[in-house]
């Protein structure tokens, strides 16, 4: 065990970031043509730093595996991105952004990075609206925002439900400008299969083309990795199909640090699981928390329809355990809550693994504003619902849609059920101030690394996160290392250290392809996601987690001796990429359980079953784990841990209360 | 738990990749559940082909909750299926019946060359965007995001507009492989959004001119390609590029 450098600048919170950027050394324009940076991931993180860096006169290189940098999963984020403007006038501030962050995060988050990302985020929605991205607006035509979990502000900038969709299109845009302007040369269909060392720093990577099936060599000055999260180790997630830790973890096995494996997000509301048939789960947006209530029968095994069930018969149980906060309660705590109602026996739906999220109050009460408008001062009840709906259609069509084409129910006459799924990971690649991983030259941006939001993320942050990463932080820091590069010619990638790593990629594909077994990559895979949701999910303890580790142990043997891959490795070969991912996954689902097993206290989505308060709230040890894990991989299953003292100099760390 | 009772025939489009001839071919699936989706029932096809030895069917697909636009089937005879307003992969197999024989086939357009199976290449698309689809303002070059007012009903229609996912649906319905409805809707959001005004008639002759490069056909009007959006985007924004690209020609190139 050692300790690690986060790098964090000298002097008081708040002026960290500016001194830093006044200081840091900068690369003229003639020698930033010629130094090469490769991104790898076109999401958020990715397409922003690679259009950025692309603007600032850098060459490079960006990879995506979707046929278009358009598709990367950002796309599919929901409600929206904070930012504090405090354009509602309601108290908002950095400071109360970076507290929130730091609270919601569970006390379990590097104030310095978390103060920066607050100091930028206004600079996020200025420079999309810029690019055109069609934020909704008010009628004065001035920007909308609305409330998300564990705040008390209204930050949160969107576009209908589809926020995600519209920045990223932004920053797609704004790649694709560079891309036509010949200064990013883009590869699709590419995966990136391995990380190239020489001397110890980051200088290019091995790169599979999916079509041709082509190892391709790279060079790079430096490498940043946006390539998202891990939530996909549980098979059954809200990520899209492809999402995956290949990258981060062929970073890990060269000596980048994993950081905070366990931190996972689960998302209180998502569609329930219908089936054994299931390939993915989706996410009803956290936005839909401002106008639903949830709730449970307060008899226990009721069947009645959801309409059926009369008000006092109802079990508010958000309001009722958090009057403060109610139904805005971060995430971490609302799943708790609706799994320990299901426990319980009060679940709703076929499955009991249900709870209502119910519009109908807020239905009522727009209606009413809306006949108001109108000139109607007295509406009966119909005429509140039908201008009610009209309203709750406007902000939430799309997801109103997607619940009805999914269930086969219609969500505008009967409450939504909703359970928690894997969303996110908090956990990710260690990264310093700089975001910059422990191997010199390789970064690490957005979801892909673990900075910013400790051990639970709040709503509407990870779009933030993700375009604080790339438009405004990487883009400096990037500098710092580069302006000592300048001396460095581009190294031809018939360099041994290329050669070595092209050998390493091919040898996994082909054991892969030559192991001719008997059992579907997704047969694994569906394995793997059973174990982690059962011993590594919502809720862990001691004895679960070390039961998984033999279990995943087992798994791992059973994948390397018995998985059918079909097809050869020079063709496109979808299930040859899927194994790939799913042999990565085992591995780093195994280093989860060790790292929850780790951590003997319960904090943001980490929750150990042995320890809880009376009230069954997350019990944090500050004492013993006020810190970053870092695990360091030293090959066949061994991993040494290294600690990030967390320091909390700006805010009184303490229990954290949404009561 | 939902229990699968239909069974279906399927004719699935195969080609070993972009100068393979290929053809179709029949597969029976059994026990598929009406709440899978169109995908899921894909996978359930694919898992079998694999366990007895065959070659699994290629197809996009990534998100599944309809909004990266990867997916791309044509089902029988349409594309993203019988549904209305819906990707293939929010299709669920509720929309058909036991017995029920369903063709599926890839997009099919000269600026779509099929890769493999169901797999085709849409990177014109991007091509289109790179060459004007965007408003040239580098990062760091942005005023405050309220010192410029926009008109909720203009913002509105510009996010209507921005709301395409780039599935390339109304290309493989059209019968001349127009493009165009993708095309107007990325000029439309820019041409009815302020921030856009600066680059507007540049950008129109320029993704023109890019989507007739890349070989799509021209629009004859029949309105194929709204009809079959998955995202409702509207003809009107074909009238309104084309308004902007005749307007083009009569300003100087000092004004574009």
């Amino acid at each position: 065990m050692s300790a690690i450098n986060s790098n964090i600048p000298e002097g008081e919170l708040t002026t960290k970031w500016t001194k830093y950027k006044s200081s840091v050394p900068l690369v003229n324009p003639s020698n930033k043509r010629s130094l090469e940076v490769i991104v790898v991931g076109s999401g958020l993180a990715g397409a922003s730093a690679a259009a950025t860096l692309a603007e600032m006169g850098y060459k490079v290189k960006c990879f995506c595996f979707q046929d278009s940098p358009r598709r990367a999963h950002s796309i599919a984020a929901q409600g929206g991105i904070n930012a504090a403007k405090n354009y509602q006038n309601d108290g908002d501030s950095t400071y109360r952004l970076f507290y929130d962050t730091i609270k919601g995060g569970d006390y379990r988050a590097r104030e310095a990075n978390v103060h920066r990302l607050a100091e930028v985020s206004a600079n996020i929605i200025d420079q999309c609206v810029a690019q055109g991205v069609p934020l909704a607006r008010e009628y004065g035509g001035l920007l909308d925002n609305r409330s998300f979990g564990g705040t008390q502000v209204q930050r949160t900038f969107y576009a209908a439900g589809q926020t995600g969709q519209q920045l990223l299109l932004g920053a797609y845009s704004a790649l694709e400008r560079q891309i036509g302007m010949g200064k990013v040369e883009m590869f699709t269909r590419h995966e990136m299969l391995e990380v190239v060392k020489i001397d110890g720093k980051a200088r290019g990577i091995i790169a599979r083309n999916l079509i041709t099936g082509e190892l391709e060599r790279h060079f790079g000055h430096a490498v940043v990795l946006g390539t998202g999260g891990y939530g996909n180790v549980f098979y059954l997630s809200t990520n899209a199909m492809g999402s995956n830790v290949t990258a981060a973890w062929k970073a890990n096995k060269q000596g980048a640090f994993f950081a905070n494996p366990c931190y996972t997000q689960i998302h209180p509301t998502c569609i329930p699981v219908s089936g054994d048939h299931q390939s993915k789960l989706t996410l009803m947006s956290e936005s839909l928390r401002n106008d639903g209530r949830i709730w449970v029968p307060k008899n226990k095994d009721d069947n009645r329809k959801a309409s059926e069930i009369p008000e006092d018969e109802r079990d508010y149980y958000l309001e009722r355990r958090y009057p403060a906060f109610g139904n805005l309660v971060p995430r971490d705590v609302a799943s708790r809550a609706a799994k320990e109602r299901c426990d319980a026996g009060y679940g709703v739906g076929t499955s009991k693994l249900a709870v209502y999220l119910d519009f109908k109050a807020n239905t009522e009460r727009y209606g009413k504003i809306e006949a108001s408008k109108a000139g109607n001062h007295n509406p009966d009840k119909e005429t509140c619902m039908r201008l009610g709906l009209a309203v709750i259609k406007e902000k939430y069509g799309n997801l109103f849609d997607m619940y009805a084409q999914i269930t086969g129910e219609n969500p505008y006459e009967t409450p939504m059920r909703i359970y928690p799924a894997v969303h996110y990971t908090m956990g990710g690649l260690w990264v310093d101030y700089n975001l910059m991983t422990t191997v010199p030259g390789l970064y690490c941006t957005g979801e892909a690394n673990f900075s910013d939001h400790g051990a639970n993320r709040l709503g509407a942050s990870a779009l933030m996160q993700g375009l604080a990463d790339g438009y405004f932080v990487l883009p400096y820091t990037i500098g710092a290392y580069l302006s000592k590069e300048i001396s460095v010619k581009a190294i031809p990638t018939d360099h041994p250290a290329f050669v070595e790593a092209e050998a390493k990629a091919k040898g996994i594909l082909d054991t892969l392809i030559n192991i001719k077994g008997t059992k579907s990559v997704d047969h694994f895979h569906k394995k793997l996601g059973l174990i982690m949701w059962d011993k590594c999910g919502m809720a862990r303890n001691a004895e679960g987690l070390k039961s998984a580790i033999a279990e995943i142990q087992q798994l791992k043997r059973d994948f390397w001796s018995d998985v059918r891959v079909p097809g050869t490795a020079d063709e496109y070969n979808p299930e040859l990429e899927k194994a790939g991912r799913v042999a990565d996954f085992i591995e780093l689902g195994e280093l989860m359980c060790i790292d929850a097993l780790n951590r003997n206290e319960s904090c943001g989505g980490h929750f150990r079953e042995e320890y809880q308060t009376e009230e069954g709230e997350a019990l944090r040890d500050d004492e013993n784990y006020a810190y970053v894990a870092a695990w360091e991989n030293k090959g066949d299953g061994n991993f040494e841990l290294h600690k990030e003292e967390l320091k909390f100099e700006n805010i009184k760390i303490a229990q954290r209360s949404y009561k | 738990m939902s229990t699968g009772n239909m069974n279906l025939t399927l004719k699935v489009w195969r080609q070993k990749s972009t100068k393979d001839k290929g053809q179709m071919v029949d597969y029976k699936v059994s026990e598929i559940s009406p709440d899978m989706s169109f995908l899921e029932m894909f996978d359930v096809l694919n898992e079998d082909l694999i366990t007895k030895g065959d070659d699994p069917i290629v197809f996009d697909h990534d998100c599944r909750e309809g909004i990266c636009g990867m997916c791309s089937m044509f089902i029988n005879g349409r594309p993203h299926g019988p549904k209305d307003a819906v990707t293939t992969c929010q299709l669920h197999m509720r929309s058909f019946k036991d017995g029920d024989t369903i063709v599926v086939e890839p997009w099919r357009a000269k600026a779509f060359p099929v890769i493999k199976d169901l797999t085709v290449d849409r990177s014109a698309f991007d091509r289109v965007i790179a060459a004007g689809g965007f408003i040239s303002v580098n990062t760091g070059n942005a005023q405050d995001a309220n010192a410029l007012p926009i008109p909720k009903a203009q913002a509105d229609a510009a996010f209507e507009a921005a709301a395409c996912i780039g599935c390339g649906a109304c290309v493989a319905t059209c019968k001349n492989a127009s493009a165009m409805l993708f095309v107007s809707a990325k000029i439309s959001q820019l041409a009815l959004l302020p921030q856009g005004q600066p680059e507007r008639y540049k950008r129109v002759q320029n993704m023109v001119a890019q989507m007739d490069a890349e070989g799509f056909g021209n629009c004859t009007n029949t309105g194929a390609c709204e009809a079959e959006c998955p995202k409702g985007i509207s003809l009107e924004n074909i009238a309104r590029m084309n308004r902007d690209f005749y307007a083009a020609k009569f300003i100087s190139e000092e004004e574009g």
